[in-house]
């Protein structure tokens, strides 16, 4: 790792160009977070190594990544506030500031200009220059009387450099256009139901999901005809029936969508809900093995693989598409906190926290083809994500 | 570069499993374990709070023992807090309030 990164520093400073040097793209480049250390590792998909280690991020509970549109540059939003931009060929910290209390996650703009945190304390989200992590503009999540700001959870860069967020104890939803990042506008989309405590948005970046906890139901946005407000789906999708306790908050952000169809996690039950996103209604359900965490189709959408929440936590499951049936159970390891397909879906890796290690599998197989040592690890994020909306 | 870490973890179950004839000491560190990663993904890792609220000793001085042992054991009816009774005593559930408002041990 020494090694790799000196030789890259040299070639840095010398304009890179060494002939048969270490010159390299990030295409199948990605990081794992290390959860308790607050480092993250620097891998890669095609020998499946590990080519650094960058630590000082602080308090990576709950850590995203997002990616500069180039590859090069990884953004890593930290629980404690942190907003750390690592440079992925240099095995670097670029930048690194603490730029709220306490935050969720962020997103980056359609441009790439923009960098925007989410934050719980105090709530509301926070846009920075990409380049130099300037901050530009605040949006403070303030809801009813005015008194009081909400977490904010589920955000996403949408078209048009916009971004869509949900309120979670105000049960609203925001589109910000950020084209004037120092003056962004705002249309809050009030009354789409209790306890939003994530979201997603759709490939194509034309629809925005938020799902509820407070109630059964998803609260969907057309981002097309945001002056329609939202609808509800799967409203009800409980029947009724008192859920089951929930020992982790399911995520929605993923590869959630496989062809036509949405595959996202129940709250309260054992069942991945599978929803047409053509015309919104329940496609079918899927019983499963624990409270779903994550529920990411492989790139192709034949299979959709999905994790669960304490103490359910040591199973990863394959779903069909077709057919809508488990078809494999997987046992990676102990605490399985997330899984990442590589872009053309041949491997998955998968994160065992409490085992200490990432595994990796051939997706096809079923077969391990590395496992790779790793403190705490939790999310992977390749750099693929750079490409595409809601990443 | 992983060696250390690897030896480290050995070390670490050798510790446990010195201890291993006491019980109550091995299950403690599986419940500092459990607070800080399971109730940490809502609470934070440093239980500063999350989706959930803070679990520090300064946010917990006006709580009683006897009522934080009660949410833990039976959750919170209309929040996110899930009941954890089926995975813990109620003594267990008392000594994780009594260590929660003294600060949690690392």
């Amino acid at each position: 790792m020494k090694q790799f990164a000196s030789i890259v520093c040299v070639l840095v400073l010398t304009g890179c160009a060494q002939p048969g040097g270490t010159l390299r793209g990030t295409g199948d480049m990605g990081v794992v977070v290390e959860r308790a250390s607050g480092s993250v590792l620097l891998i890669e998909t095609t020998h499946r190594s590990v080519l650094g280690q960058v630590p000082g991020l602080g308090d990576l509970s709950h850590a995203s990544v997002v990616y500069s549109r180039d590859g090069r540059y990884a953004y890593v939003f930290g629980r404690d506030g942190g907003l750390s931009k690592v440079d992925l060929l240099t095995v670097r910290l670029d930048k690194r500031i603490v730029q709220s209390g306490n935050a969720i996650g962020g997103a980056i703009s359609q441009d790439g200009r923009l960098i925007v945190a989410a934050n719980y304390t105090p709530g509301g989200i926070r846009i920075f220059d990409a380049g130099t992590l300037e901050p530009l503009s605040e949006i403070a999540s303030v809801y009813g009387d005015g008194s009081r700001r909400s977490k904010v959870v589920g955000i996403a860069d949408a078209p048009g450099n916009r971004f869509v967020f949900s309120l979670f104890e105000a049960g609203e939803i925001w589109v910000v256009d950020a084209s004037d990042p120092r003056a962004p506008r705002v249309t809050k989309i009030r009354g789409i139901g209790r306890q939003p405590y994530d979201g997603f948005i759709t490939p194509d970046g034309r629809h925005y999901v938020a799902g509820l906890y407070g109630e059964d139901g998803l609260a969907l946005v057309d981002l097309w005809h945001v002056e329609r407000g939202a609808r509800r789906i799967l409203a009800g999708y409980g029947r009724g029936e008192a859920p089951l306790p929930v020992y982790k908050m399911p995520h929605l952000r993923g590869w959630a969508v496989a062809g036509r169809l949405a595959f996202l996690p129940a709250i309260g039950r054992h069942e991945v809900l599978v929803v047409d996103t053509e015309t919104w209604r329940e496609a079918g359900r899927v019983k499963v093995h624990g409270q779903p965490v994550f529920a990411v189709a492989q790139p192709g959408a034949r299979h959709v693989w999905v994790n669960f929440a304490f103490p359910h936590n040591g199973v990863v499951q394959v779903i069909d598409v077709p057919t809508l049936e488990v078809v494999k159970e997987l046992h990676p390891g102990r605490a399985v906190l997330h899984l990442e397909f590589t872009p053309r879906g041949e491997q998955v890796w998968i994160s065992s926290r409490d085992d200490n290690v990432v595994i990796v599998y051939d997706a096809a197989r079923y077969t391990e083809l590395a496992r790779i040592p790793a403190e705490r690890p939790s999310g992977i994020f390749l750099t693929a994500r750079a490409l595409m909306t809601g990443f | 570069m992983f060696q250390p870490r690897l030896l480290a973890a050995a070390g670490l179950a050798l510790t446990l499993s010195a201890h291993a004839a006491d019980p109550q000491d091995a299950r403690r560190a599986v419940l500092i374990e459990l607070v800080r990663q399971d109730c940490g993904s809502c609470h934070g890792l440093t239980l500063k709070g999350g989706l959930g609220p803070p679990l520090l000793p300064e946010a917990l001085a006006e709580r009683d023992v006897t009522l934080l042992e009660s949410v833990i054991l039976n959750g919170r009816p209309g929040t996110a807090m899930p009941p954890w009774r089926p995975f813990l005593t109620e003594a267990e559930a008392r000594w994780i309030a009594e260590q929660l408002k003294r600060g949690w041990p690392q």
